[in-house]
């Protein structure tokens, strides 16, 4: 199927009218996913958003429910959001961050209805990368410029138009009621030939790198990679698959809400004990949680690296601890430092 | 799907002083309606999340067993601003109460085995759980000897006086108490409890060893019991990580790829071995 760029603010204003859209929109010198009220607002044409879509699902702050307490009892109320979601414009490497993290908040033993509801009520409309930006290597951990994964459609920019890729039943149903074309088989021919060159020219070697992290937890590789970091966090709150976060109540007295924030292992009081003790005391403990979590425990706990290669750690840390260079040390790392 | 995140509210019946230093109060909380107790089947090392409607909530190991049916139980050292809130709490005021979370001591496992159980301090919460239900008479005969080795600093900081009187008359537990230094009007002994437990513990044939207590007791316990020749899969220990959620989703007390909340807090040492040391 087939849709023309003219066309694409009509849809997404006929999409407004049935779901809440998101889509990227400009905020002085980057773009962020916002809902949008009129589809002219879409920016669909800069590179990928400063913070991942994941924040749509997994916000910042979210209320848990709030409540109201007396002796006679606790009234709770959860406003859980059901709304029916149109994420549009979201990049390959941020829609398969949110499958990594459905592993989280629908785990083995719990549901987050928070994140799920909001998972099952959302179509994802991808746009494919044409120009991937020198800070990505999606294609060294299983990603794509033009990568499905999660996704409901996919359009592939071939100039005046998008060719629609129909992923999913959803993306089926909402393509069918878009109104979308047929693509002619030379729309389909450009749009190959799009997908064909489009290249992302950073690589990681990935090989061994889990065989390697099986083993080096106690290596001196640990007591110098960290030494740049400085522990602010920005890497952990940009990335698209981190999923820490800290449980609070704001409150007046026993009038209030509980809140769940975002939170990052970069920091010290993280995992501090209330006795004091802090299992991991320094940003080496620190550091090596976040590379050992995204590249082994994750693996280890469900089959997939936990980093879709965006580059948002890349591009945003203060010192350019750069995690490409990062992952090649540790690939190289031996039990005893060299000299 | 069941919202984990929304606590079970329950009244503060009890808020008992349990040490002398007066910075571990026990709590003792009781359903609101007998639906409320059906939503809350636990076992013997599981934990809950307190919550302090306003203050915020904070994981504390379930100290009432099963078989006491109607209330929950559990001791609460002051350390911060959750721990501190609940030390304030008046009889009758509402306490939020989210889980049961969490594994717990493999029960079954210990059926027709001894069982010597190690505490330190007042990590002796969710031991006294375990003892408690393993006590009750109807389940006595599925276990072997029990036996239990509590330490404390001083008589003054130990948990449960009026319970640890009842085991000493109790000819189906063997009870041994300790403290580090001598005190006029002691009966128990005085020492560590490596030491003691070199000293008393059984024979570790056919015998499981679970153990709780502060750091050091533990690093210096392991030495003892693997010299008694305890195979790590029957030594047994639960941590105690940072926790926020305990649904392993926050990303907190993970312990290598373990959530110490979700595939713990219980462990047996041979599992702990495969893992870094970040507890
Ligand atoms: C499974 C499990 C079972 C447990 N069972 C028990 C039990 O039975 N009994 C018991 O007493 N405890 C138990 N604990 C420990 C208990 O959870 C902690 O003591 C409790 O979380 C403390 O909460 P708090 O809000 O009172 O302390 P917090 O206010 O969170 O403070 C704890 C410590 O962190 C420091 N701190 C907090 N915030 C900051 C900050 N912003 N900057 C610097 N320092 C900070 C404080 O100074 C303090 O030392 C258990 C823990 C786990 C994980
Ligand atoms: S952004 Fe850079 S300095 Fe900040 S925590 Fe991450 S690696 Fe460290
Ligand atoms: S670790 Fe860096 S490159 Fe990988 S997904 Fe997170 S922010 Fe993107
Ligand atoms: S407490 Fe949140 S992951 Fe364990």
């Amino acid at each position: 199927m087939i849709i023309s760029k003219k066309d694409i603010p009509g849809f997404l204003d006929k999409l407004i009218s049935e779901y809440q859209v998101f889509a990227p929109v400009q905020e002085g010198s980057y773009t962020l996913f916002k809902p949008i009220s009129s589809g002219a607002d879409a920016v669909l044409t800069a590179d990928n958003t400063k913070l991942p879509a994941k924040e749509i699902f997994f916000p910042q702050s979210e209320k848990l429910f709030s409540y109201n307490v007396t002796e006679a009892g606790a009234k709770l109320e959860t406003a859980i959001d059901d709304q029916k979601k149109v994420i549009f414009g979201v990049r390959p490497c941020d829609a398969r961050s949110l499958v990594l993290l459905d592993n989280v908040f629908n785990n083995d033993k719990f549901q987050d209805p928070y994140y799920l509801t909001k998972r099952a009520n959302t179509i994802m409309v991808g746009i494919g990368c044409n120009t991937p930006t020198s800070t990505c290597f999606c294609t060294s951990v299983k990603g794509g410029p033009f990568d499905t994964k999660g996704l409901d459609l996919l359009l592939v920019d071939t100039g005046d138009a998008y060719v629609v890729e129909v992923l999913s039943d959803k993306g089926k149903a909402l393509a069918e009621q878009a109104g979308f074309v047929a693509a002619s088989d030379a729309d389909k021919a450009s749009a190959a030939k799009v997908k064909k060159e489009a290249k992302v020219t950073c690589q990681v070697n990935t090989d061994g790198l889990k065989d390697k992290l099986d083993v080096n937890f106690y290596y001196p590789i640990w007591d110098k990679i960290h030494e740049k970091c400085l522990g602010c966090g920005a890497c952990t709150y940009l990335c698209p698959t981190c999923h820490c976060f800290d449980i609070v109540d704001d409150a007046l007295d026993c009038d209030g809400c509980r809140v769940r924030n975002w939170d990052s292992c970069a920091f010290p009081i993280f995992t501090l004990h209330g006795s004091g003790h802090n299992p991991r005391t320094s940003n080496k403990e620190r550091y090596r949680n976040r590379i050992m979590h995204k590249f082994k425990y994750f693996v280890d706990n469900f089959g997939e690296i936990a980093c879709v290669g965006c580059g948002r750690c890349i591009k945003n840390c203060p010192v350019n601890l750069d995690i490409r260079v990062v992952l090649e040390d540790v690939r190289g790392s031996e039990a005893r430092l060299d000299s | 799907m069941k919202n984990p995140y929304l606590p079970l509210p329950m009244k503060l019946v009890k808020n008992f002083t349990e040490t002398e230093d007066k910075l571990i109060h026990t709590f003792t909380l009781q359903y609101l309606s007998e639906e409320d107790e059906k939503s809350f089947p636990y076992m013997p090392g599981q934990f809950a999340e307190l919550c302090v409607f306003g203050k915020g909530e904070a994981p504390f190991g379930i100290a009432s067993s099963p078989s006491e049916p109607g209330f929950l139980k559990f001791s609460v050292a002051k350390v911060g601003v959750v721990s501190t809130a609940l030390h304030l709490m008046e009889e009758g005021n509402m306490i939020g109460v989210r889980g049961p979370l969490g594994n717990y001591y493999p029960v079954e496992e210990f059926k027709g085995k001894n069982v010597v159980i190690i505490g330190g301090g007042f990590a002796f919460t969710t031991l006294r759980s375990l003892a408690t239900y393993m006590l009750q008479p109807e389940r006595r005969g599925d276990y072997g000897d029990i036996t239990v080795i509590y330490g404390a600093r001083n008589p003054g900081l130990l948990l449960y006086k009026e319970e640890l009187a009842a085991w000493e008359q109790n000819p189906n537990i063997n009870l041994i108490t300790t403290i580090d230094s001598a005190v006029d009007g002691w009966n128990g002994r005085v020492g560590f409890i490596p030491a003691v437990t070199e000293e008393v513990a059984p024979s570790s044939e056919n015998t499981y060893a679970i153990v709780c207590g502060p750091p050091v007791m533990i690093k210096f316990t392991m030495p003892v019991l693997e010299k008694l020749g305890f195979p790590a899969e029957r030594i047994i220990m639960s941590l105690e990580n940072r926790m926020k959620c305990g649904i392993g989703m926050c990303g907190r007390c993970n312990v290598g790829g373990k959530y110490v909340c979700k595939d713990g807090p219980v462990f047996t040492r041979a599992q702990l071995n495969e893992l870094p040391a970040e507890y």
